[in-house]
Protein backbone atom coordinates (compact mmCIF):
# COMPACT_ATOMS: atom_id res chain seq x y z
CA UNK A 1 0.00 0.00 0.00
CA UNK A 2 1.26 3.04 -0.99
CA UNK A 3 -1.55 5.48 -0.73
CA UNK A 4 -0.47 6.96 2.62
CA UNK A 5 2.68 8.58 1.09
CA UNK A 6 0.56 9.38 -2.18
CA UNK A 7 -1.14 11.14 0.53
CA UNK A 8 1.42 13.35 1.83
CA UNK A 9 2.48 14.17 -2.18
CA UNK A 10 -0.99 15.80 -2.54
CA UNK A 11 -0.73 17.74 0.84
CA UNK A 12 2.89 18.96 0.54
CA UNK A 13 1.49 20.21 -2.72
CA UNK A 14 -1.77 21.38 -1.49
CA UNK A 15 0.62 23.60 1.32
CA UNK A 16 2.77 24.76 -1.11
CA UNK A 17 -0.14 26.36 -3.11
CA UNK A 18 -2.46 27.23 -0.37
CA UNK A 19 1.17 29.26 0.38
CA UNK A 20 0.86 31.48 -2.64
CA UNK A 21 -3.01 32.56 -1.30
CA UNK A 22 -0.94 34.07 1.78
CA UNK A 23 -1.15 31.10 3.46
CA UNK A 24 -5.46 30.42 3.42
CA UNK A 25 -7.18 27.41 4.83
CA UNK A 26 -7.66 24.28 2.47
CA UNK A 27 -10.62 23.04 3.08
CA UNK A 28 -10.80 20.45 0.23
CA UNK A 29 -8.60 19.02 -2.53
CA UNK A 30 -10.09 17.96 -6.09
CA UNK A 31 -7.88 14.88 -7.04
CA UNK A 32 -8.18 13.15 -10.32
CA UNK A 33 -7.51 9.43 -10.26
CA UNK A 34 -7.14 7.01 -13.26
CA UNK A 35 -8.30 4.03 -13.35
CA UNK A 36 -5.37 2.67 -14.39
CA UNK A 37 -2.86 4.80 -12.04
CA UNK A 38 -2.68 2.06 -9.89
CA UNK A 39 -3.81 4.00 -6.36
CA UNK A 40 -7.03 2.72 -5.02
CA UNK A 41 -9.41 5.12 -3.60
CA UNK A 42 -10.46 4.04 -0.37
CA UNK A 43 -7.04 2.92 0.48
CA UNK A 44 -6.49 6.91 -0.36
CA UNK A 45 -9.48 8.20 1.50
CA UNK A 46 -8.66 6.10 4.32
CA UNK A 47 -5.49 7.38 4.66
CA UNK A 48 -5.80 11.04 3.79
CA UNK A 49 -7.56 11.63 7.28
CA UNK A 50 -3.93 10.08 8.98
CA UNK A 51 -2.00 12.02 6.82
CA UNK A 52 -3.92 15.37 7.16
CA UNK A 53 -3.20 15.04 11.64
CA UNK A 54 -1.20 17.70 12.47
CA UNK A 55 -0.51 19.78 9.30
CA UNK A 56 -2.57 23.01 8.06
CA UNK A 57 -5.41 20.55 6.04
CA UNK A 58 -6.34 18.87 9.02
CA UNK A 59 -10.04 18.82 9.04
CA UNK A 60 -9.99 19.27 5.35
CA UNK A 61 -11.63 16.75 2.48
CA UNK A 62 -10.22 15.20 -0.55
CA UNK A 63 -12.50 15.03 -3.46
CA UNK A 64 -11.47 12.38 -5.87
CA UNK A 65 -13.45 11.82 -9.34
CA UNK A 66 -12.48 8.60 -11.32
CA UNK A 67 -11.31 8.52 -14.34
CA UNK A 68 -12.59 6.51 -16.87
CA UNK A 69 -10.12 4.14 -18.94
CA UNK A 70 -10.67 5.35 -22.82
CA UNK A 71 -8.62 3.67 -25.59
CA UNK A 72 -8.63 4.26 -29.27
CA UNK A 73 -10.05 1.14 -30.85
CA UNK A 74 -8.32 1.23 -34.38
CA UNK A 75 -10.89 -0.73 -35.66
CA UNK A 76 -13.76 1.68 -35.46
CA UNK A 77 -11.57 4.48 -35.57
CA UNK A 78 -13.49 5.79 -32.42
CA UNK A 79 -12.37 6.37 -28.95
CA UNK A 80 -13.86 4.08 -26.26
CA UNK A 81 -14.37 3.86 -22.89
CA UNK A 82 -13.75 0.71 -21.15
CA UNK A 83 -16.04 -0.86 -18.11
CA UNK A 84 -13.06 -2.96 -16.45
CA UNK A 85 -9.38 -2.34 -16.53
CA UNK A 86 -8.78 -6.55 -16.84
CA UNK A 87 -10.01 -6.54 -20.58
CA UNK A 88 -8.44 -4.02 -23.16
CA UNK A 89 -10.65 -4.90 -26.34
CA UNK A 90 -13.02 -2.54 -27.97
CA UNK A 91 -16.48 -2.69 -26.21
CA UNK A 92 -18.26 -2.72 -29.66
CA UNK A 93 -16.48 -4.50 -32.01
CA UNK A 94 -13.97 -6.35 -29.27
CA UNK A 95 -11.02 -5.76 -31.38
CA UNK A 96 -7.81 -5.90 -28.62
CA UNK A 97 -7.06 -1.85 -28.04
CA UNK A 98 -3.86 -1.08 -26.61
CA UNK A 99 -3.66 2.77 -27.02
CA UNK A 100 -4.62 4.28 -23.89
CA UNK A 101 -6.08 8.06 -24.16
CA UNK A 102 -6.96 8.58 -20.69
CA UNK A 103 -6.98 6.84 -17.23
CA UNK A 104 -3.73 7.07 -15.68
CA UNK A 105 -4.42 10.41 -13.77
CA UNK A 106 -3.20 11.42 -10.72
CA UNK A 107 -3.43 15.13 -10.62
CA UNK A 108 -4.80 17.59 -8.34
CA UNK A 109 -7.16 19.95 -10.81
CA UNK A 110 -8.39 22.60 -7.54
CA UNK A 111 -8.36 23.42 -4.08
CA UNK A 112 -11.09 24.73 -2.44
CA UNK A 113 -9.76 28.19 0.30
CA UNK A 114 -11.19 29.84 2.45
CA UNK A 115 -10.00 33.63 2.20
CA UNK B 1 -16.62 37.79 6.21
CA UNK B 2 -14.88 34.41 5.17
CA UNK B 3 -16.10 32.87 2.05
CA UNK B 4 -14.54 29.38 0.23
CA UNK B 5 -13.30 29.79 -3.36
CA UNK B 6 -12.25 27.34 -5.86
CA UNK B 7 -9.08 27.64 -7.48
CA UNK B 8 -7.70 25.61 -9.81
CA UNK B 9 -4.77 24.16 -10.00
CA UNK B 10 -2.84 21.24 -12.45
CA UNK B 11 -0.34 19.30 -10.42
CA UNK B 12 0.74 15.57 -10.88
CA UNK B 13 0.97 14.38 -7.50
CA UNK B 14 3.93 12.33 -9.17
CA UNK B 15 5.60 14.70 -10.38
CA UNK B 16 8.68 14.85 -7.93
CA UNK B 17 9.53 11.21 -9.13
CA UNK B 18 8.35 11.60 -12.47
CA UNK B 19 11.12 14.81 -13.16
CA UNK B 20 13.71 12.51 -11.56
CA UNK B 21 13.12 9.63 -13.34
CA UNK B 22 13.26 12.00 -16.69
CA UNK B 23 16.99 13.08 -15.52
CA UNK B 24 17.78 9.89 -14.90
CA UNK B 25 16.52 8.39 -18.40
CA UNK B 26 18.43 11.08 -19.96
CA UNK B 27 21.43 10.18 -18.12
CA UNK B 28 21.46 6.67 -18.73
CA UNK B 29 20.56 8.06 -22.52
CA UNK B 30 23.69 9.60 -22.75
CA UNK B 31 26.01 7.20 -21.06
CA UNK B 32 24.71 5.03 -23.73
CA UNK B 33 23.74 2.42 -21.25
CA UNK B 34 20.75 0.25 -21.25
CA UNK B 35 18.24 0.01 -18.28
CA UNK B 36 15.98 -2.31 -17.47
CA UNK B 37 13.58 -3.37 -14.50
CA UNK B 38 11.67 -6.08 -13.53
CA UNK B 39 9.07 -6.16 -11.53
CA UNK B 40 6.50 -9.11 -9.94
CA UNK B 41 4.84 -10.75 -6.79
CA UNK B 42 7.63 -12.09 -4.09
CA UNK B 43 8.84 -15.64 -5.01
CA UNK B 44 8.05 -15.30 -9.01
CA UNK B 45 11.81 -15.79 -9.28
CA UNK B 46 12.90 -12.28 -10.20
CA UNK B 47 16.12 -12.92 -8.36
CA UNK B 48 17.05 -16.44 -9.87
CA UNK B 49 16.14 -14.96 -13.71
CA UNK B 50 18.48 -11.98 -12.87
CA UNK B 51 21.40 -14.35 -12.05
CA UNK B 52 20.59 -16.27 -15.14
CA UNK B 53 20.60 -13.05 -17.40
CA UNK B 54 23.77 -11.81 -15.75
CA UNK B 55 25.31 -14.62 -16.28
CA UNK B 56 24.42 -15.02 -19.47
CA UNK B 57 25.41 -11.44 -20.79
CA UNK B 58 28.45 -10.67 -18.33
CA UNK B 59 31.60 -12.22 -21.13
CA UNK B 60 29.71 -9.92 -23.52
CA UNK B 61 28.38 -6.96 -22.23
CA UNK B 62 29.65 -4.42 -19.09
CA UNK B 63 26.59 -5.28 -16.68
CA UNK B 64 25.17 -3.95 -13.19
CA UNK B 65 22.31 -4.63 -11.51
CA UNK B 66 19.95 -3.06 -8.46
CA UNK B 67 18.24 -5.29 -6.70
CA UNK B 68 15.57 -3.09 -3.99
CA UNK B 69 14.01 -5.36 -0.56
CA UNK B 70 12.37 -4.48 2.62
CA UNK B 71 15.21 -6.26 4.36
CA UNK B 72 17.93 -8.10 4.20
CA UNK B 73 21.32 -7.98 1.70
CA UNK B 74 20.87 -11.66 0.67
CA UNK B 75 19.79 -10.85 -2.57
CA UNK B 76 23.09 -8.89 -3.89
CA UNK B 77 24.87 -11.40 -2.14
CA UNK B 78 23.11 -14.23 -4.61
CA UNK B 79 23.92 -11.79 -7.71
CA UNK B 80 27.38 -11.44 -6.62
CA UNK B 81 27.80 -14.92 -7.56
CA UNK B 82 27.56 -13.27 -11.05
CA UNK B 83 30.53 -11.51 -10.32
CA UNK B 84 29.32 -8.20 -11.33
CA UNK B 85 28.71 -5.17 -9.85
CA UNK B 86 25.29 -5.51 -7.29
CA UNK B 87 23.79 -2.95 -5.17
CA UNK B 88 21.06 -3.17 -2.25
CA UNK B 89 18.56 -1.09 -2.14
CA UNK B 90 16.91 -1.46 1.41
CA UNK B 91 13.51 0.43 1.11
CA UNK B 92 12.97 0.19 5.29
CA UNK B 93 9.25 -0.32 5.03
CA UNK B 94 8.25 1.34 1.33
CA UNK B 95 7.12 -1.16 -0.62
CA UNK B 96 8.39 -0.01 -3.95
CA UNK B 97 11.08 1.30 -5.08
CA UNK B 98 11.61 5.45 -6.22
CA UNK B 99 13.60 7.09 -8.75
CA UNK B 100 15.36 9.13 -6.04
CA UNK B 101 16.06 5.41 -4.17
CA UNK B 102 17.78 4.59 -7.49
CA UNK B 103 19.87 7.61 -8.17
CA UNK B 104 21.20 7.33 -4.73
CA UNK B 105 22.22 3.69 -5.29
CA UNK B 106 24.23 4.47 -8.29
CA UNK B 107 26.79 6.91 -6.39
CA UNK B 108 29.72 6.82 -7.31
CA UNK B 109 29.08 3.96 -10.44
CA UNK B 110 30.81 5.86 -13.63
CA UNK B 111 27.80 5.26 -16.14
CA UNK B 112 30.15 5.02 -18.71
CA UNK B 113 31.30 2.05 -18.09
CA UNK B 114 28.03 0.25 -17.83
CA UNK B 115 26.36 -1.27 -21.48
CA UNK B 116 23.32 -1.98 -19.66
CA UNK B 117 21.60 -2.37 -15.62
CA UNK B 118 18.89 -3.85 -14.30
CA UNK B 119 17.09 -2.78 -11.50
CA UNK B 120 15.12 -5.38 -9.38
CA UNK B 121 12.31 -3.81 -7.68
CA UNK B 122 10.44 -4.95 -4.59
CA UNK B 123 8.91 -7.72 -4.81
CA UNK B 124 5.06 -6.25 -5.05
CA UNK B 125 2.05 -6.41 -7.91
CA UNK B 126 1.05 -3.25 -6.89
CA UNK B 127 3.12 -0.49 -5.64
CA UNK B 128 5.60 -0.20 -8.33
CA UNK B 129 3.61 0.19 -10.94
CA UNK B 130 3.32 4.43 -10.31
CA UNK B 131 6.54 5.02 -9.95
CA UNK B 132 8.72 5.56 -13.40
CA UNK B 133 12.71 4.41 -12.62
CA UNK B 134 14.07 6.13 -15.81
CA UNK B 135 14.32 2.76 -17.69
CA UNK B 136 13.85 1.79 -20.87
CA UNK B 137 12.37 -1.42 -20.33
CA UNK B 138 9.77 -2.64 -17.87
CA UNK B 139 9.67 -6.52 -17.71
CA UNK B 140 6.74 -7.97 -15.69
CA UNK B 141 7.57 -11.70 -14.29
CA UNK B 142 4.83 -13.86 -13.47
CA UNK B 143 5.39 -17.66 -12.41
CA UNK B 144 3.60 -20.87 -13.23
CA UNK B 145 3.26 -21.49 -9.55
CA UNK B 146 0.98 -18.45 -9.33
CA UNK B 147 -1.79 -19.23 -11.27
CA UNK B 148 -3.01 -18.44 -14.89
CA UNK B 149 -5.01 -15.22 -14.43
CA UNK B 150 -2.59 -13.14 -11.78
CA UNK B 151 -2.64 -10.56 -15.16
CA UNK B 152 -6.40 -9.87 -15.00
CA UNK B 153 -6.12 -9.70 -11.04
CA UNK B 154 -3.32 -7.18 -11.10
CA UNK B 155 -3.74 -5.03 -14.73
CA UNK B 156 -2.21 -2.32 -13.63
CA UNK B 157 1.30 -3.69 -13.62
CA UNK B 158 1.05 -5.72 -16.44
CA UNK B 159 -0.68 -2.72 -18.76
CA UNK B 160 2.41 -0.39 -17.38
CA UNK B 161 4.78 -3.39 -18.80
CA UNK B 162 7.08 -3.38 -21.93
CA UNK B 163 7.53 -7.27 -21.64
CA UNK B 164 6.33 -10.21 -19.83
CA UNK B 165 8.01 -13.39 -18.58
CA UNK B 166 6.77 -16.42 -17.09
CA UNK B 167 9.11 -17.54 -15.09
CA UNK B 168 9.34 -21.40 -13.93
CA UNK B 169 8.15 -23.23 -16.85
CA UNK B 170 9.82 -26.16 -15.62
CA UNK B 171 7.27 -26.71 -12.96
CA UNK B 172 4.58 -25.86 -15.61
CA UNK B 173 3.31 -29.56 -15.76
CA UNK B 174 3.87 -30.56 -12.09
CA UNK B 175 1.18 -27.29 -11.60
CA UNK B 176 -1.03 -28.40 -14.24
CA UNK B 177 -0.39 -24.50 -15.45
CA UNK B 178 -2.27 -23.65 -18.68
CA UNK B 179 0.03 -21.71 -20.74
CA UNK B 180 -3.19 -20.69 -23.26
CA UNK B 181 -4.75 -19.26 -20.58
CA UNK B 182 -2.02 -17.37 -18.80
CA UNK B 183 -1.04 -15.54 -22.31
CA UNK B 184 -4.68 -15.09 -23.13
CA UNK B 185 -4.69 -13.16 -19.82
CA UNK B 186 -1.52 -11.40 -20.16
CA UNK B 187 -3.14 -10.52 -23.99
CA UNK B 188 -6.49 -9.25 -22.20
CA UNK B 189 -4.87 -6.59 -20.02
CA UNK B 190 -1.89 -5.45 -22.48
CA UNK B 191 -2.70 -6.33 -25.82
CA UNK B 192 0.52 -7.10 -28.09
CA UNK B 193 2.97 -7.17 -25.63
CA UNK B 194 5.42 -9.78 -26.26
CA UNK B 195 5.60 -12.93 -23.84
CA UNK B 196 9.06 -15.11 -22.92
CA UNK B 197 8.37 -18.64 -21.45
CA UNK B 198 11.57 -19.50 -19.15
CA UNK B 199 13.27 -21.58 -16.85
CA UNK B 200 16.20 -20.19 -15.16
CA UNK B 201 16.78 -23.44 -13.76
CA UNK B 202 17.16 -25.40 -17.10
CA UNK B 203 17.69 -22.50 -19.09
CA UNK B 204 15.11 -23.22 -20.99
CA UNK B 205 13.87 -20.23 -22.88
CA UNK B 206 16.88 -18.10 -21.79
CA UNK B 207 18.21 -18.03 -25.17
CA UNK B 208 15.11 -16.54 -27.19
CA UNK B 209 15.28 -13.81 -23.86
CA UNK B 210 19.18 -13.08 -24.53
CA UNK B 211 18.86 -12.72 -28.27
CA UNK B 212 15.38 -9.88 -27.43
CA UNK B 213 18.13 -8.02 -25.19
CA UNK B 214 20.65 -8.10 -27.48
CA UNK B 215 18.01 -6.69 -30.37
CA UNK B 216 17.62 -4.05 -27.78
CA UNK B 217 21.08 -3.45 -26.96
CA UNK B 218 21.31 -2.73 -30.79
CA UNK B 219 18.31 -0.47 -31.59
CA UNK B 220 19.21 1.84 -28.54
CA UNK B 221 22.93 2.02 -30.35
CA UNK B 222 21.13 2.85 -33.58
CA UNK B 223 18.80 5.80 -31.55
CA UNK B 224 21.87 7.35 -30.22
CA UNK B 225 24.07 7.24 -33.68
CA UNK B 226 20.92 9.09 -35.03
CA UNK B 227 20.89 11.08 -32.65
CA UNK B 228 24.40 12.10 -32.64
CA UNK B 229 24.41 12.61 -36.37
Amino acid sequence: MHELSIALSIIEGATEEAQKHNGAKVEAVHLKLGKLSGVVKDALLFSWEIACQGTTLEGSRLEITEISVVVHCENCKTDRTLAEINNFSCPVCNAPTSEVLQGRELEVTALEIIE
Amino acid sequence: MTQTRLVEVRQNVLKHNDVLARQLRIRFQEAGVFVASFVSSPGSGKTAFLEKTLTMLRPNYRIAALVGDLATANDAARLSRAEVPVKQIETGTICHLEAQMVENALGDWDLNELDCLFIENVGNLVCPSSYDLGEALRVVLMSTTEGEDKPRKYPTIFNTADVAVITKMDLATAVEFDLKTARASIQAVRPGMKVFEVSSKTGAGMDEWRQFLQSQFVAKAETLLLETV
